[in-house]
């Protein structure tokens, strides 16, 4: 049998993410790697809590944060989390064009949250001159938030990439396993998010 | 496949574009061991260096800023750029067929772990040429740090950042080839002790070098973009960079310890002719030694001012290791008990590693009395004890090592006489050094000071260190002398060179490419052992011969870390001149275009076909 037979088998498995050696490996090696990246934003939240009151004169967090546009950022990445597993729900039914069309309301609410988040960092710069140079909670806010926001950019470009490199191709047992934990990466910034959420913003307004 | 009857001498090209793409497991393995090598030379030279310029008071060699660089530099690239990736060599040459697998779970990957080490390796030594390697020490405390002028920690932080990278990809990588890739009935209590060192030993790098990922960013973005981490004009805190560089750099301790201890179990069960006593009360050690190791990270932080309430409680975490390294020393001993006993060079290292690393272990309980640290602290003392654990574990361990496999990797032994004279001047030349640095330092003598006074009542105690690492090098230079020499002359040796227990030695040597050409069947705790004992040759298959999956070899993971060392510097030079940042643009364009061509473009191996399998067992 040769490999484009074992990949394209006539009945896709029900779990087609885990159905190859490469992707089991693919599966818990990109958990492991979660596991990484939560002690990376766990430094990065702890470097935070340190600094958050650091302000060095300028602006606090009390008199920059504003709930209304993170309430609307926080909605726009929880549904995308919820959409992305719309999309992995028809991959594991082998429908692909639906796979598709859920991935791309995925993006599009990515897209969202990352313009209103660049909306953000501009406005704390040119009305509150709060910079990662003005104040150590400067530094620590852009550093924590931006990773994520880093984060959000690669998620966005990954699953963009997937998208259109497997367009015509359809689903396979090769591509099923990039698909699956590029969505798995989309939940862990969404988890992120959430701390972000509560930690920076709910606890910087009190 | 046209690759397997290749046997004939190749073209210096040939060979080194196989080096550069490779992705078998075994090639990667001599990979890291020449580039860890090199590092250690490098290192060892500033070694030198540092006690030549000890040899008498106030002398004059080097300057006092060259001698901050050569501290700095010597720490640094022992632990990251030799010892790591000595470790790795080993782990990658060793472990994949220790478990019977054919390959590491990500080939790739591994590749690319290795290219960013050395690539990161490499970024950490530019300093050295362009007017000033980093200087805060191997620690990197900050404002010191932050302070230091030029690029010399700008090198370090940027060096280390790609480096970290790829050991994070290499600890990944083991993690699961050690989850999915075990051989039929290879269970986890079956599994041999240096594989077991070497999990937990990846699952602490797992959650270890994050942390330092996180520190090396703070201190890149104060230093490069003018942030204020560490900066208390700013409302910064540098006791910060303190705690996440500790997080990392306790763990890092028993990162290179564990896989050691790992590599002691196997040879000195080997030439006890024992199984290994008290196997599982040596996982659960390791594990638990793995686990503690992220509660102690404090204990370098004493004299920092956290307080009677959290000294204490990391004095007592800390000397609650000792119980599980306690119970290691102890089961050792119990294997070497009544049994018939083979004494070569690596088990010459094995039994001078038993005492020479309780006395590191004594010296760290010491340390670990808070109240006391304040008196050890900064001083010879501390550097006496780490080089007892260190070098005493590790690097006597990296030497038995490759003494125990270079038959497997290379298929001939190293010369045992040759060996014998290397173990003797090294082993005599290391407890010169560093027994007398106990004394010196309760007499008072700082760390990290590049000169003393005369009459002092120092002078004597660092003329015989310096005496002893001039002997050290005697011995690295006559092991250096043995490959050469072995490579040379030496004859070639069969699959079971040692009459050893575990499933690397079931195969021949050096192994073919595809490791086992049919999955052996595991029935325990040291499988080869076992068949052995019931009369037979080998392994039983546990599979009829078939097609065999293979990967493809790729010059990507050299392109990628390429990328990211142009844009280091890149990152670097910004700072005096945006025009620099085109070579970030550069570099990470260069980097991120290959990661997407490596997902766009199917990469789907090929298989070794039984028929040529069944024919060239025949020829």
């Amino acid at each position: 049998m040769s490999e484009h037979d074992v990949l394209n088998p006539k009945e896709m498995p029900l779990n087609p993410e885990k159905a190859t050696l490469e992707g089991k490996n693919k599966f818990i090696g990109f958990w492991f790697f979660l596991g990484g990246e939560t002690v990376l934003f766990a430094s990065l939240f702890g470097t935070y809590l340190a600094l958050n009151g650091s302000t060095n004169g300028g602006s606090s967090s009390q008199e920059l944060f504003g709930l209304e546009l993170v309430f609307i950022m926080t909605m726009l990445l929880l549904t995308s989390s919820l959409t992305s597993v719309y999309a992995m729900y028809h991959m594991k039914n082998n429908d692909f064009k639906k796979m598709q069309i859920w991935l791309g309301i995925t993006v599009a609410l990515g897209l969202g949250f990352l313009g209103f988040e660049i909306y953000e960092f501009y406005h704390y710069i040119h009305h509150y001159e709060f910079t990662l140079r003005s104040s150590a909670f400067g530094s620590a806010f852009y550093t924590l938030v931006g990773f994520h926001g880093g984060h959000v950019v690669f998620g966005l470009s990954w699953i963009i990439a997937l998208m259109i490199r497997n367009a015509k191709r359809g689903l396979n047992l090769y591509n099923a396993p990039k698909f699956y934990i590029a969505s798995l990466y989309w939940h862990f910034i969404d988890v992120v998010w959430v701390f972000i959420f509560t930690v920076v913003y709910l606890m910087g307004v009190l | 496949m046209s690759t397997m009857v290749a046997t004939n001498k190749r073209s210096f090209g040939s060979v080194l574009w196989d080096y550069l793409t490779t992705v078998d497991h075994k090639k990667i393995a001599i990979l890291y061991l020449v580039a860890g090598g090199f590092f250690f030379i490098v290192g060892g030279l500033e070694a030198m260096a540092i006690r030549w310029q000890l040899v008498t008071p106030m002398n004059d060699f080097v300057s006092a800023g060259l001698y901050n660089e050569l501290i700095t530099m010597h720490g640094t690239k022992m632990i990251f750029l030799a010892a790591m990736p000595l470790i790795f060599a080993f782990m990658n040459a060793v472990v994949p067929l220790q478990i019977g697998a054919r390959d590491v779970a990500f080939p790739f990957l591994n590749s690319l772990g290795f290219w960013l080490f050395l690539f990161g390796g490499i970024m950490l030594n530019v300093g050295w040429i362009t007017g000033g390697a980093a200087d805060a020490g191997w620690t990197a405390y900050a404002p010191l740090s932050t302070t230091s002028p030029g690029e010399g920690v700008d090198y370090y932080v940027l060096g280390l950042q790609i480096s970290g990278a790829g050991t994070l990809i290499g600890g990944i990588n083991f993690l699961v080839t050690i989850v999915n890739m075990r051989a039929p009935g290879m269970t986890y209590m079956r599994m041999p002790l240096f594989t077991w060192t070497a999990f937990v030993a990846s699952a602490l790098i797992l959650f270890a070098f994050p942390a330092l990922t996180v520190g090396l960013f703070l201190m890149m973005f104060d230093r490069l973009f003018g942030s204020g981490f560490f900066d208390p004009n700013m409302g910064g805190n540098s006791v910060i960079w303190q705690h996440l560089f500790w997080i990392f750099g306790h763990p890092e301790v028993y990162i290179l310890a564990l896989p050691a201890f790992g590599i002691f179990s196997e040879i000195i069960a080997t030439f006890s002719r024992k199984r290994l006593f008290g196997y599982s009360a040596m996982v659960f050690a390791t594990v638990l030694i793995g686990f503690l190791g992220f509660m102690v990270w404090a204990h370098h932080m004493f004299t920092v001012g956290m307080g009677p309430a959290a000294n204490s409680i990391f004095a007592v975490a800390t000397m609650a290791i000792a119980i599980p390294t306690g119970i290691k020393i102890f089961n050792w001993l119990f294997t070497l008990w009544g049994g018939n006993i083979q004494i070569n060079t690596a088990m010459l290292w094995s039994l001078g590693f038993i005492p020479t690393f309780t006395l590191g272990g004594m010296t760290g309980v010491m340390v670990a009395a808070a109240s006391a640290d304040y008196q050890f602290h900064d001083s010879y003392f501390v550097v006496a004890h780490f080089h007892y654990v260190i070098v005493g574990g590790v690097v006597f361990a990296l030497f038995a090592a490759t003494h125990y496999w270079w038959p497997k990797m290379f298929g001939k032994i190293l010369n045992e006489t040759l060996g014998k004279i290397t173990f003797w001047f090294f082993f005599i030349g290391f407890h010169m050094t560093f027994f007398i640095q106990h004394f010196l330092g309760l007499m008072g003598m700082p760390r990290r000071y590049w000169v003393y006074k005369e009459g002092q009542g120092l002078d004597l105690g660092n003329a015989i260190s310096t005496a002893g690492a001039f002997l050290m090098a005697i011995g690295t230079i006559v092991l250096l002398y043995n490959v050469i020499i072995t490579s040379v002359k030496g004859e070639k040796v069969g699959g079971d060179p040692w009459g050893a227990r575990t499933l690397e030695w079931a195969i021949p040597s050096p192994p073919p490419f595809y490791n086992f050409k049919q999955l052996p069947l595991v029935r325990g705790l040291d499988p080869l052992w076992i068949e052995k004992t019931e009369g037979r040759d080998g392994m039983t298959p546990a599979e009829p011969i078939g097609d065999i999956h293979m990967p493809n070899n790729s010059f990507l993971p050299f392109i990628m870390s390429l990328g990211f060392f142009i844009a280091g510097f890149g990152f670097i030079y910004q700072k005096y001149d945006l025009a620099w940042l085109s070579l970030v643009f550069i570099g990470m364009g260069i980097a991120l275009g290959s990661m997407l061509m490596r997902s766009v473009k199917d990469d789907l191996g090929y298989h070794i076909h039984k028929e040529d399998l069944v024919k060239e067992a025949k020829e």
